[in-house]
């Protein structure tokens, strides 16, 4: 929206990130070439510019940084607890320090904006490993019993959405109940990791403790089926899932999933409509939508959808779309061309469906991988839309009239990640809350996210729980 | 530019006794108190740099009301705060002119003639400010006393007891009386001192109860309190504006008074502004800053942004 107020352009320096020409993958504490040599290219979505180089991982080094991993395990699991725990703060106060510079770098790799980098992604990350920190010497104490033994080594697959939060939601832990790591980032997002891996160097972390391997599917594959794998941990999308539930079916690894989600964002009539408002962009509109736990789904009272839907259409118009690296940008780019690819066609399908499509006037830069937010109304539970996870800033709004009706429809999907109610009645914040078949209900609220609190799933969001006490649990024989 | 109509034709039944009143006021949408301060906060992270810096500068200190409200002022005081307001920095005469100067009844005259020509409105606090606590007809006539001097715009502190009584129609009968008292020839900003009123949801309340009584502006606070204007608090006021606009037709004022004290805060209140209500408030007809120790921190902003180095406190008048 033209305003006489126009913002000047404020970028966040590049400079404070050096980023190489090349990387290699972190094995026992080395940076080495990939066995076969093969390299690929890591682009920064918002530029399409070439960042660095990276060494792509296969199966020779998925096996090589096993078996440095075991080795490392013998030493890492018998230390005394407090002792692991002085590495995890170290590496929780290096990351505090290098905030900026992992702020700016996850930025250009990834494409979201450095508002949210630079204000949720660095300082969550931080807090995972302070928080794991605290628990390394008291897991006597956690609710598992006296002693309780980690597993042995964690093979760990992470995505591109939140290339360094979902790093430290794994190792964190891992760490911290004393098994060793091989994590294999996604491939349009290595370079946080591998920040990540000079960090553990720089903290004096043994060798072998962390291995990152950048890579593609088949690494990630190769590293779930490895025999001497105790551990699965992977965060992505259902389908992959699913392929590495059946990998890892009838072996004695133990398996966390968190996968896809169809938030449910409930709206009563008596929610605080503006905060409402605020809940509804940040549900959907974080992270350009690329959120498993997004609020995909407006749920909202029949009684207030014409206002509602005024107010939202308002405040959409005021987002900033544009360079992730402009401090007053609010909406940067979509991570991958394929996963542009897939907003656009899902959206097209909606209106293909009947569904009415809106976006606020918007102009996408002229390179890069851009989607304008955009709200589909008249959505029914029939809709493609309403059931596919887009992973994009996309929003289906669906109306209901009674709670009881509210509660059928949000649970009315395969997934059950998150979902939201907003109503200044707290007997049916309980009450709804209670009957809602998703992993994290807020209240008022959306995408709030804390180190205390489990992240998990139900049905086809995977199981498992990260985060919290809880999360414990995964990386422990119990 | 727009003009605002004195009273609200289509809410005019909500306030046929209190028991309509009180039932309209307490159905307008709560407030989340965490979400507010969240939206505020978020808002004061924008980035406000270079030509935007200078055009919000220089927009910021033509919405200020220059005020002085001390026991001791005296015509010399008032007359000086009457040229700073004309011409706020003697070194650089393209420095906008302030919006009002801001005084005591007894003072609008003595201000008058000081700001004459310059274009700078005379406000006067009346209604027995800054407590509110006396009759009616004492009320009226300060008011009358200040517009019959010349003041162009009366800023009138609410009955925040009766308020807090739930006696929502008296507040309303009061600021309509002022209101009509002001006549065509005075603006009527009112004060709900926000502080005293301490709930998120009274202050939306009271908002709509100001603007339903014919209000031309709505003001945080007196300055007078521990609390008073915060970036929360003139962001409800901001949306309450925008949806009684959007229900209206009529266009209301906002004027966060008292602690807005450095630049950069002013410029997070006008990013409230510009993202909230619209650009249609971006304009010192509708939205102000009762702040008079800004006003300083502006000009020496300003004139670091022309020169490129920071002056000091001794390059910008004490008045």
């Amino acid at each position: 929206m033209a305003s006489v107020f126009e913002y000047a352009p404020a970028p966040e320096s590049r400079s404070v990130v050096d980023i190489a020409p090349s990387y290699g993958l972190f094995i026992d504490g080395e940076f080495a070439e990939a066995a076969d040599g093969k390299v690929f290219k890591t682009v920064s979505p918002s530029t399409e510019e070439v960042l660095s180089e990276v060494a792509q991982a296969g199966e020779a080094d998925v096996d090589r940084a096993v078996k440095a991993a075991r080795k490392a395990f013998e030493k890492w699991s018998a230390l005394p607890g407090s002792e692991r725990a002085k590495f995890l703060f170290r590496i929780a106060r290096i990351i505090q320090e290098r905030s900026r510079e992992l702020a700016v770098l996850e930025t250009l790799d990834n494409g979201k904006p450095i508002k949210e980098t630079r204000d949720a992604d660095l300082p969550l990350v931080a807090a995972h490993f302070f928080y794991y920190a605290g628990w390394a010497d008291k897991l006597d104490h956690a609710g598992f019993g006296a002693n309780p033994r980690p597993l042995g080594v964690a093979g760990q697959v992470i995505p591109w959405n939140f290339p360094l939060l979902m790093l430290a939601w794994k190792i964190a832990p891992a760490l911290a109940t004393g098994n060793t790591v091989v994590l294999k980032p996604a491939e349009t997002t290595p370079l946080s990791a591998l920040f990540f891996a000079d960090i553990c160097r720089q903290a004096g972390l043994p060798k072998g403790v962390v291995n990152i391997l950048p890579g593609y599917g088949d690494a990630g594959a190769a590293l779930v089926a490895h025999p001497d794998v105790n551990k699965v941990a992977f965060t992505g999308s259902t389908a992959v899932g699913k392929e590495i539930a059946r990998t890892v079916a009838g072996t004695r690894k133990k398996l966390t999933l968190e996968l896809g989600g169809k938030g449910a964002n409930i709206v009563f009539d008596d929610a605080p409509i503006d905060q409402a408002v605020e809940g509804i962009v940040t549900g959907i509109f974080f992270n350009q939508g690329q959120v498993c736990c997004a609020g995909s789904r407006l749920l909202v009272q029949e009684s207030i959808q014409d206002e509602l839907l005024d107010s939202l259409k308002r405040r959409l118009s005021t987002l900033r779309l544009g360079d992730p690296l402009d401090k007053n940008t609010d909406i940067g780019a979509i991570n991958s061309a394929e996963q542009l690819a897939r907003i656009t066609a899902l959206a097209e399908r909606g209106e293909a469906e009947g569904a009415e499509r809106w976006s606020p006037a918007c102009e996408l830069p002229g390179s890069g991988y851009w989607f304008a937010p955009t709200l589909f109304t008249n959505v029914t539970q029939a809709h493609t839309i309403a059931r596919d996870e887009i992973f994009g800033p996309v929003l289906s709004v669906l109306t209901f009239r009674t709670p009881d009706e509210a509660v059928a429809k949000a649970n009315n999907t395969q997934y059950g990640l998150s979902a939201g109610i907003w109503t200044e009645k707290g007997s049916r914040i309980l009450a709804v809350a209670n009957k809602l078949r998703a992993g994290v209900v807020w209240s008022n609220t959306f995408n709030k996210f804390d180190p205390t609190s489990p992240f998990g799933g139900y049905k086809e969001s995977g199981f498992g729980r990260e985060g919290g006490r809880h999360g414990l649990e995964a990386y422990l024989d119990v | 530019m727009p003009t605002t109509a004195p009273t609200a034709h289509a809410l005019s039944d909500v306030t046929a006794s209190d028991s309509t009143l009180r039932r309209f006021l307490h159905g307008l949408p709560g407030v989340d108190a965490v979400g507010l301060e969240a939206r505020a906060a978020s808002l004061g992270t924008r980035s406000i740099k270079t030509t935007a810096k200078a055009y919000a500068i220089d927009l910021a200190i033509s919405m200020v009301d220059l005020t002085t409200l001390e026991g001791a002022d005296t015509p010399g005081k008032v007359r000086a705060l009457g040229a700073k307001a004309a011409h706020p920095d003697p070194t650089d005469r393209t420095a906008p002119t302030t919006a009002a100067v801001c005084v005591y009844p007894d003072m609008v005259a003595v201000a008058k003639e000081a700001v004459a020509g310059s274009g700078v409105k005379v406000a006067s606090v009346a209604t027995a400010f800054p407590a509110g606590r006396a009759a009616l007809d004492v009320k009226l006539a300060d008011v009358r006393d200040a517009v019959a001097a010349g003041a162009d715009e009366i800023d009138m502190v609410i009955d925040r007891g009766a308020f807090l009584a739930g006696k929502y129609l008296k507040v309303y009968d009061e600021i309509v009386a002022v209101k009509q008292a002001c006549g065509d020839r005075a603006r009527l900003k009112v004060i709900f001192e926000t502080g005293e009123l301490s709930t998120y949801d009274n202050i939306r309340r009271a908002s709509w109860l100001g603007m339903l009584a014919g209000a031309d502006f709505i003001k945080t606070s007196t300055g007078k309190v521990a609390v008073n204007a915060t970036p929360a608090n003139t962001l409800l006021m901001l949306e309450a504006v925008r949806d009684f606009r959007a229900q209206t037709g009529v266009q209301v004022g906002v004027k966060p008074a008292g602690g807005i004290r450095t630049s950069k805060d002013a410029v997070k209140f006008l990013v409230l502004v510009n993202e909230t209500a619209g650009a249609d408030w971006l304009d010192n007809h509708w939205f102000r800053f009762g702040a008079s120790s800004l006003l300083n921190d502006l000009l020496m902003q300003r004139q670091k942004l022309a020169t490129g180095r920071y002056s000091g406190p001794d390059y910008v008048t004490v008045d």
